[in-house]
């Protein structure tokens, strides 16, 4: 069993290490200081962290003001209140008005498992996929976490990481660089090519291994950024494979199902599988067993990528 | 009153006057518009910008310069006609409003019109932009100052209310919401629709300097906006008392007028009206 880490503290030794090179950089907080794990950052820079108490919107209308005033916040809250209850000021005060803003969705997707629905942020890719000009970035593992946010901090413009708080393996090596809306192919494979992000990426690769048992070499694609999408890499994936599975821990309405779909089908249709969470609301039980509930395991990435073979050779 | 003030006054009347005949007639070209809300506001508009901000239409970026924020997006024709006025782009553009790909939109974008500094249209999202704004101030130790024109309707969104626990808790002296309290929202007056009062009550609760004055007494304005300080460590709210319509008699008061585009013969009356009104 190899070592997992949570994205988290890599997330915010990469803020403090960001911080320490441009003075720019504040951080703004919704009484999430804890969660984020950025007290070390409120130790270092004090004067550097604004909290501005349980509300959202006026958390994203702030940082927009605050890079009005040339600062680079970093917005750090758990995803399903930042993305849900300030999507107006997400669309408007940062994409629309292309603010330097850096939005950090903490503990999405499934993390808060047992905290139930209210908690789980399973649409956030959804929501801020549809907005234009937002950069969308869901990091795999720590080292594609750090150098998420030293991008984010380099570039200008409003960006959206999908932080998790579930333990994950390193997948990349330790000489990988992350590039904005590049895809990182971690295994190469011409029977099937599954395309995952986050906290899924680990279990696809999984996946892929216990296919090779059966016989079937899976291509593994990490789409680390959802927005904008690395569509040669899509289109890649469907001419060398022929055949695509997509894994997400998020509904499967509008997230990276649905934005490989859009590619695949208008430029070269292959059939597919979208697997993530199928348009529920999750039952109540910890990350890991809701994980398994709906089929987010290496054995059920398996199972429908053999389902998904056989379906295409009996067309 | 000095004779310098007494000139200031009758100037800024007559540049009022000016901008609300042109609004109509942009509001007329374009058959859109907020006419109502535009003239409740325009004095207020016209005092920030020619007699309190510290803005340059040459350098419209400049980061030591006065942010203001229009929170009442609707109202973009005032903005659009005092902008043009100060410089930040030809007032021969104000012939584009509204139409086809002119960057001149029913609603401000900042990253087309020199000058905004705010993309506004959904109510309620210019207060948490103004406190970041004082925020960045604050830290830099900058001496810039923010200001805010809200609507008075548009407090009945709740984020304003978080701004404003904000804003108090952070001690932004250097940021100034200015309330447009024209009593009319849409459909209805405020008090009929969703009870604002006691406005200044509340402001004060929440930890403001609080400041009341009539939004077209250009020497009240004055008075209250070229003072640096009311009180150290408070965020300063001023609420103008002003007429939706203000300087149209039959557009003044009347919720009708909130975007109703007056037909040419109304349009000619209230040009009339305007052209006669003797100011200073």
């Amino acid at each position: 069993m190899s070592q997992l880490y949570d994205c988290r503290d890599a997330f915010a030794q990469a803020l403090e290490e960001a911080a320490r090179n441009d003075p720019r950089i504040v951080v703004v907080i919704n009484d999430s200081l804890g969660s984020s794990k950025l007290k070390g950052f409120k130790t270092a820079f004090p004067q550097r962290l604004v909290n501005v108490g349980i509300a959202e919107q006026n958390m994203v209308g702030v940082a927009a003001g605050l890079a009005n005033g040339g600062k680079i916040p970093f917005v750090s809250g758990a995803s399903p209140f930042l993305t849900a209850r300030a999507l107006e000021q997400i669309k408007v005060d940062l994409a629309y008005s292309q603010a330097n803003v850096k939005l950090c969705g903490m503990s999405s997707g499934l993390a808060y498992g047992e905290l139930g629905p209210t908690h789980h942020s399973i649409e956030d890719l959804a929501w801020t996929r549809a907005i234009a000009n937002l950069t969308v970035i869901v990091p795999a593992d720590p080292l594609e976490t750090a150098q998420a946010v030293h991008e984010a901090a380099r570039l200008s413009g409003p960006f959206f990481l999908r932080i998790s708080r579930m333990p994950v393996p390193q997948v990349h090596p330790a000489d990988y660089r992350f590039r904005l809306g590049k895809a990182s192919w971690l295994r190469q494979g011409s029977d099937v090519a599954l395309i995952a992000t986050g906290v899924m990426v680990a279990r696809a690769l999984e996946a892929a291994a216990l296919l090779a048992n059966d016989g079937i070499e899976a291509a593994v694609i990490n789409m680390a950024t959802i927005r904008p999408l690395d569509r040669e890499a899509v289109i890649e994936a469907a001419r060398r494979s022929g055949a695509i599975v997509t894994v997400e821990e998020h509904t499967v309405y509008g997230g990276l199902g649905g934005a490989v779909a859009e590619v695949v089908v208008t430029t070269y249709p292959v059939p597919m599988r979208i697997l993530g969470v199928p348009g529920v609301f999750a039952p109540t039980g910890s990350p890991e067993y809701l994980l398994e509930h709906f089929g987010l395991t290496p054995a059920g990435i398996r199972a429908a990528a053999l389902e998904l073979l056989k379906a295409r050779a009996e067309q | 009153m000095t004779q310098d003030r007494e000139d200031q006054l009758a100037a800024l009347r007559r540049k009022a006057n000016l901008l609300r005949q042109r609004d109509l007639v942009m509001i007329q070209r374009a058959g859109m518009g907020h006419i109502g809300g535009d003239f409740s506001a325009l004095d207020i508009l016209v005092t920030l910008y020619f007699a309190v901000l510290r803005v340059d239409p040459q350098h419209p970026d400049a980061p030591d310069r006065d942010r203001f924020i229009l929170s009442k997006g609707h109202c973009a024709g005032a903005l659009y006609n005092t902008i043009a006025e100060v410089g930040f782009f030809p007032t021969s553009e104000l012939e584009t409003f509204m139409k086809p790909l002119s960057r001149l939109n029913g609603h401000p974008d900042r990253t087309k019109v020199p000058g905004v500094e705010a993309s506004t249209g959904p109510l309620g999202h210019g207060l948490p932009i103004g406190v970041g704004a004082a925020l960045a101030a604050r830290l830099d130790g900058a001496a810039w100052r923010t200001y805010v024109l809200t609507g008075d309707g548009e407090l009945q969104e709740g984020s304003n209310w978080e701004a404003a626990m904000a804003a108090a808790h952070y001690g932004l002296d250097n940021l100034t919401v200015i309330i447009d309290r024209n009593r009319l929202q849409q459909g209805a007056p405020t008090e009929d629709t969703i009870r604002l009062e006691p406005l200044a009550d509340k402001w004060r609760a929440f930890g403001w300097a609080v400041r009341e004055v009539d939004g077209h007494d250009y020497a009240a304005l004055l008075e209250m906006l070229q003072s640096e300080s009311w009180e150290p460590g408070r965020p300063r709210c001023l609420i103008a008392y002003t007429h939706k319509g203000q300087g149209v008699s039959f557009m003044c008061d009347n919720v009708d007028w909130h975007h109703r585009v007056p037909t040419p013969e109304e349009a000619e009356r209230a040009l009339q009206e305007l052209r006669e009104a003797v100011y200073g």
